[in-house]
């Protein structure tokens, strides 16, 4: 019996992974050819830093070319280091599935016993890398080139408003990620679709409380949105960062925000999943 | 009638990148893609200005940021559209081993797959600026275009652009599938350096050079010139030079370019063929 036990093909199956061992092994399992991928060539670290930087600066310089007040220096480096975030959502983890589906992993996905939420997560947390170095790189680049400081208002709000942000995003990014579950050829178009406008809608470049009261309550049911405001109402504080909304306010609906995505995606990515699986979509490469 | 090898290359090419722009979906829903990112893009800009200004639309800044934005669609659909084509031919299609292997000229062939795009790029241009002269008061007096101009620019410039993409697409050949962002990062540093949307006086002095050496800073400068005149030359930066100085100066840079895109492009060239990169697949 002890040699059984100590042979690998003929010992029986004593740990299985359930429950949350199984999503957190999942995840990391996910996230691992990614980081691990990313180290084979190096040299996207110099595009991830130099792609935002350049809007940066472009749009630092219209504002100096217009003799804009310096603060919006500060929200134009702010905007340009959140967009790491957004880019990484819609690129690195909704349209993710399409790119899997291609390649032919999403009928593995499916068929493995773990759970898809956790395979997002993974994407999400491999692709943490490049975004993490992104935003930093920007953050540092605007601090050094245009001399932006940060007056911070409040850590403990600006902790609970960047981290109630980034939640509502990446929960935004699964529920987006079950309807680029079906989507063909499309899905490409779609994710380079959400970019500009969204970068527009969400006052990426300038504040938000500048457009008009209904576009910008429209708008904030995207995470950055409100996050973006609340942050550049904490961090810069000066007679130019009024915001849209009360910090206060903005950090209520953001964790509403939340919560009403984690749970949506979860149902919506079931739901997606065996209606692809019905229509026969999973395998389905239509180029 | 037998037609040379590098027409039938560049013919199917671009009817090719046509059928993969525009096929995905519905006429509608392409035309409003088509639409939707110019125009946000722009939007971006105005609002920006709006917010500054406070709604001073009649400043001469104003239509240079606008035609400039506007024009450097082109840039982005035409030089990223040829460099683009190795990435999804070779990644996503997994068709560029076929490609070589046929009676083409592979530079010719991705050339046309510009050319597709730069049809496309038309379309989001002519919008945007219709859009600025409906909406936003830029004063474009048909009467007194500089047509003659604007068409030589227009046509230098696009084959100018469409050669910086080739040497893109040969840096792309020997690079992983991220590198997909070479050509928008070029397009990024160029949008900065050729005074697109700002007056190249507004860099730091160190960086001015740069965008003296760049072809797309007299290419936009003379598409500004042919269509708003007086606006145009109301900036300092080239006020000095005429229009034949300017364009005298963009052939030679585009002729540089040129050349030198298709010398990277042989050296990248056989670079990835020595190294099987052609039928190459990075995904993870």
């Amino acid at each position: 019996m002890d040699n059984l036990n100590s042979n690998p093909l003929t010992r029986p199956y004593s740990r299985k992974d359930i429950g949350w061992r199984l999503f957190l092994k999942t995840i990391i399992a996910r996230a691992y050819p990614r980081i691990v991928g990313q180290q084979r060539e190096i040299s996207w670290v110099l595009f991830e830093i130099l792609l935002p930087m350049f809007a940066v600066c472009t749009y630092v310089f219209v504002y100096r070319a217009l003799e804009a007040p310096e603060e919006y220096v500060g929200f134009v480096v702010m905007g340009g280091a959140m967009t790491a975030f957004w880019l990484n959502v819609l690129w690195s983890m909704s349209s993710q599935l399409y790119w899997e589906k291609q390649q032919g992993n999403l009928q593995l996905y499916i068929i493995a016993p773990n759970s898809m939420m956790a395979i997002l997560l993974g994407m999400a947390l491999g692709g943490m890398l490049a975004t993490c170095l992104r935003a930093v790189a920007v953050t540092v680049f605007g601090m050094l080139m245009f001399g932006v400081t940060f007056q911070i208002v409040s850590y403990l709000q600006l902790f609970a408003v960047f981290t109630l942000t980034m939640i509502a995003l990446y929960g935004m990014g699964m529920m987006m990620a079950s309807a680029f579950l079906l989507f063909g050829r499309e899905a490409w178009h779609i994710a380079n679709l959400a970019q500009e406008p969204i970068f527009l809608a969400s006052g990426f470049f300038f504040p938000i409380k500048f457009l008009p009261f209904w576009v910008a309550a429209g708008a904030s049911l995207l995470p950055l949105t409100l996050g973006m405001d609340a942050m550049r109402q904490l961090v810069f504080n000066s007679e130019f960062s009024g915001g849209f909304l009360p910090v206060s306010t903005e950090i209520w609906i953001l964790a509403g925000l939340a919560i009403l995505f984690i749970v949506v995606s979860k149902y919506l990515l079931a739901y997606v999943e065996k209606l692809a699986v019905r229509e026969g979509r999973i395998t389905e490469s239509r180029r | 009638m037998q037609t040379s090898t590098s027409w039938r290359s560049f013919r199917t090419a671009a009817w090719l990148g046509w059928v993969i722009e525009s096929n995905w979906t519905d006429p509608f829903l392409f035309a409003v893609y088509s639409i939707v990112k110019p125009l946000s893009g722009a939007a971006i800009l105005v609002i920006m200005y709006g917010v500054i200004t406070e709604g001073n639309f009649d400043s001469a800044l104003f239509p240079y940021i606008y035609l400039g934005n506007a024009f450097y669609i082109y840039v982005g659909a035409v030089m990223t559209g040829v460099s683009w084509a190795v990435v999804d031919d070779r990644e996503l299609y997994k068709t560029l081993k076929y490609m070589y292997i046929a009676p083409i000229n592979i530079p010719i062939y991705l050339l046309g797959r510009g050319g597709a795009r730069f049809i496309v790029g038309s379309i989001a241009v002519l919008i945007t600026i219709l859009t600025g002269v409906f909406f936003l008061n830029v004063n474009i007096n048909l009467a007194e275009v500089n047509w003659g101009l604007f068409f030589v620019s227009l046509t230098i410039g696009v084959i100018m652009l469409a050669l910086i993409g080739l040497m893109l697409a040969g840096w792309t050949l020997i690079t992983a599938r991220h590198e997909g962002f070479i050509g928008e990062a070029v397009a990024a540093a160029l949008y900065i350096f050729s005074g697109a949307v700002f007056p190249l006086d507004v860099l730091p002095e160190w960086l001015r050079p740069v965008g003296y050496f760049m072809p797309t800073t007299y290419w936009l400068e003379l598409l500004r010139r042919s269509l708003v005149g007086d606006v145009a030359q109301a900036f300092p930066t080239l006020s000095q030079f005429s229009n034949l100085e300017i364009l005298g100066v963009m052939i030679g840079l585009s002729i540089l370019f040129g050349l030198v895109s298709v010398w990277v492009f042989k050296i990248c060239d056989n670079i990835a063929r020595e190294n099987g990169m052609i039928d190459r697949t990075t995904n993870y």
